[in-house]
């Protein structure tokens, strides 16, 4: 008799573990505190988010890969790691006076949020795909419900089925390329597969085709790139505002983590194949954004097409197939970050009891009462433009830096054009808020918390514009695994 | 090695495939065919031997028969892990303890949930 004692280096799982003891105690927590006390929940999970924040910090450098090749703990997961529970974070922070305004404030709604952050820093340490599968669907379980939270709108119904039915589709799909991989391969760890396609010289067979296609099909609903982006403006639109910039920033962020490592363990290899479908789609996503964005007078809605436009962007890195396009791809998400949640805390602050501060219009002359507000706003849309100095212009530069020097020249020069085009409709808001007569009524539903969190994104966007080099250093550094 | 790129490896899948199908549509016909045929009302009911059925089954029940429904399949697939775990215990030994631990820990803030929640109550 021996001992059965798996492959298990439990370290390596540590911030997630932390916060998942979080989350339960959370779930036995809430039902002995009162409803107009669930803030306290609120501040619980901070928290978590904070310890779980301190031990990844600590685990920067390390390179783990445990429970059977499952999953890995390098530089590369832990620079995700460390940017969800900044988006879990300040989700919390808008959060908690947004929810009691919508009258959700329910101890849950933090709950599945900490799921959701656990689900998503799962996702760039899978190195298997049936533990990447794993926790996609913990992420996106967790979404569809807080997407729909607000069961008493019928537009926040309808975007949580929209948003559970697209989903649940793209997810088969996933699976279902997953499969065809398998097949191809022989075997569902990633660091293996690209060994066999390697050894073998693959780079055309029938399933490896059929797992590109499904696979580019089910991320391309994930990362809502045309034309799979259907449902993000609907569910952008009826979801409560945070999970809105949840599902904007963080699950994101979240599916081009994984998509990344899948595709450059997959299909790196044989990327002459693939790059004119990425190409294409790439092209749509951000000309289809950017032209939809223009007409939009909804803000919610002209920000779901706006991030469709930079879903397009980032996909810029993916066609290079090159360790500058990875790392820039990484650059960039962090200030996109940033900077959405930032513009989707000033529709929070614009949401009160009696308005919804969801239209273009209730921005009307903001600035003009509020000078800080204007400021705060303009740089966000410098930012979401690409105008230094912002964290999204560094990003930017990156980019189409690794589009030139992977020779497509075409790609930079369509993803400059959109930037330009983009300048109209953020600019349109900012116009709004300086030039028009202030809407009688206004009310700013200013709280502490709410202030931390446009505080901190401002100042990190500007911050990141700056200085960059940290951040930069700190993708070069994650990217280097893929070597 | 680059045999296991070939589909050929998947052919018993589909010569299984092909003999399930073939064993489900031959059974049926053969039956059809083989089989009497005089029906009477009796023999059409439900159960033939059993309870008369008094209305139609396809009838709206409470919503909460799915919750309760939700709830059983959760807890009924603990056991399912809980049996093979009890009958091999001797050979995994301590960790696999610990892991069962974890794991019903897990299950049991969810149990704890829904009972606080009155999940389980029927009014």
């Amino acid at each position: 008799m021996t001992p059965i004692m798996p492959d298990i280096q439990l370290i390596a799982i540590f911030p997630e573990s932390i916060l998942a003891i979080f989350a339960c105690a959370l779930f036995v927590m809430d039902p002995f505190i009162a409803r107009d006390k669930k803030e306290q929940l609120g501040y619980f999970s901070l928290a978590g988010l904070c310890v779980s924040g301190v031990s990844t910090l600590f685990l920067w450098g390390k390179s783990i890969s445990t429970f059977s090749g499952m999953i890995a703990l390098d530089n590369y997961a832990l620079f995700f790691k460390t940017l969800f529970l900044m988006i879990s974070a300040l989700i919390i922070l808008m959060s908690i006076r947004y929810i009691k305004i919508e009258r959700i404030n329910l101890g849950e709604y933090y709950g599945l949020i900490l799921f959701a952050t656990i689900g998503m820093m799962f996702m760039p340490s899978a190195t298997d795909l049936l533990s990447f599968y794993l926790s996609l669907e913990l992420m996106s379980m967790s979404l569809y419900v807080l997407a729909a939270f607000m069961r008493k709108d019928p537009k926040s119904i309808e975007g949580g089925i929209k948003y559970f039915l697209t989903g649940v589709f793209s997810s088969g799909l996933i699976l279902y390329g997953v499969a065809f991989l398998f097949g191809a391969t022989g075997t569902t760890n990633l660091g293996e597969i690209a060994a066999f396609l390697q050894e073998n010289g693959v780079t055309s067979s029938l399933s490896l085709i059929m797992a590109f296609v499904l696979l580019i099909t089910g991320f391309g609903f994930k990362i809502s790139a045309v034309p799979f982006h259907m449902w993000a403006p609907d569910v952008y639109e009826g979801s409560p505002t945070p999970v809105t910039a949840f599902l904007s920033a963080g699950s994101k962020a979240a599916a081009f983590s994984v998509m990344l490592r899948v595709f450059i363990n997959a299909f790196a290899l044989s990327s002459g194949n693939w790059w004119p479908v990425l190409w294409v789609i790439a092209v749509l996503t951000m000309t289809l954004g950017n032209l939809v964005a223009l007409v939009q007078t909804n803000m919610k809605r002209l920000l779901a097409y706006s991030s469709i436009a930079h879903a397009g962007y980032l996909m810029i890195g993916l066609i290079t197939a090159s360790q500058i396009g990875y790392a820039a791809i990484l650059i960039y998400l962090v200030g996109y970050v940033f900077m959405t949640l930032g513009a989707f805390t000033l529709i929070i602050l614009l949401c009160s009891a009696n308005m919804k501060g969801d239209q273009i219009s209730d921005f009307k002359g903001l600035a003009r009462t509020n000078p800080m507000l204007g400021l705060v706003f303009i740089i966000f849309a410098l930012s979401l433009i690409g105008i230094p100095p912002s964290a999204g212009f560094v990003g930017k530069l990156y980019l189409f830096n690794s589009a030139i020097q992977g020779g497509f020249y075409w790609l930079a020069i369509i993803g400059i054009l959109n930037s330009v085009v983009s300048l109209y409709y953020y600019f349109r808001v900012v116009q709004v808020m300086y030039m028009d007569e202030p809407n009688a009524g206004t009310v700013l539903s200013f709280s502490p918390t709410l202030k931390v969190a446009l505080g901190i994104t401002a100042f990190l966007t500007l911050f990141l514009g700056l200085y960059p080099e940290p951040i930069i250093k700190a993708a070069i550094d994650s990217v280097q695994i893929f070597l | 090695m680059l045999k296991a790129l070939l589909p050929s490896n998947y052919l018993p899948i589909l010569v299984f495939f092909f003999i399930a199908l073939a064993f489900g549509v031959v059974t049926i016909v053969a039956g059809y065919l083989v089989r009497p045929k005089n029906t009477y009302d009796q023999k059409l009911t439900p159960y033939e031997s059993g309870i008369l059925p008094e209305t139609d089954a396809r009838q709206r029940f409470p919503l909460r028969y799915y919750l309760i429904a939700m709830l059983f399949v959760l807890f009924d697939i603990e056991m399912v892990f809980l049996y093979p775990w009890a009958v091999s215990f001797n050979q995994l030994g301590l960790f696999a303890l610990v892991e069962m631990i974890l794991f019903l820990t897990i299950l049991f803030v969810g149990y704890f949930y829904a009972w606080k929640k009155g999940a389980l109550e029927w009014d």
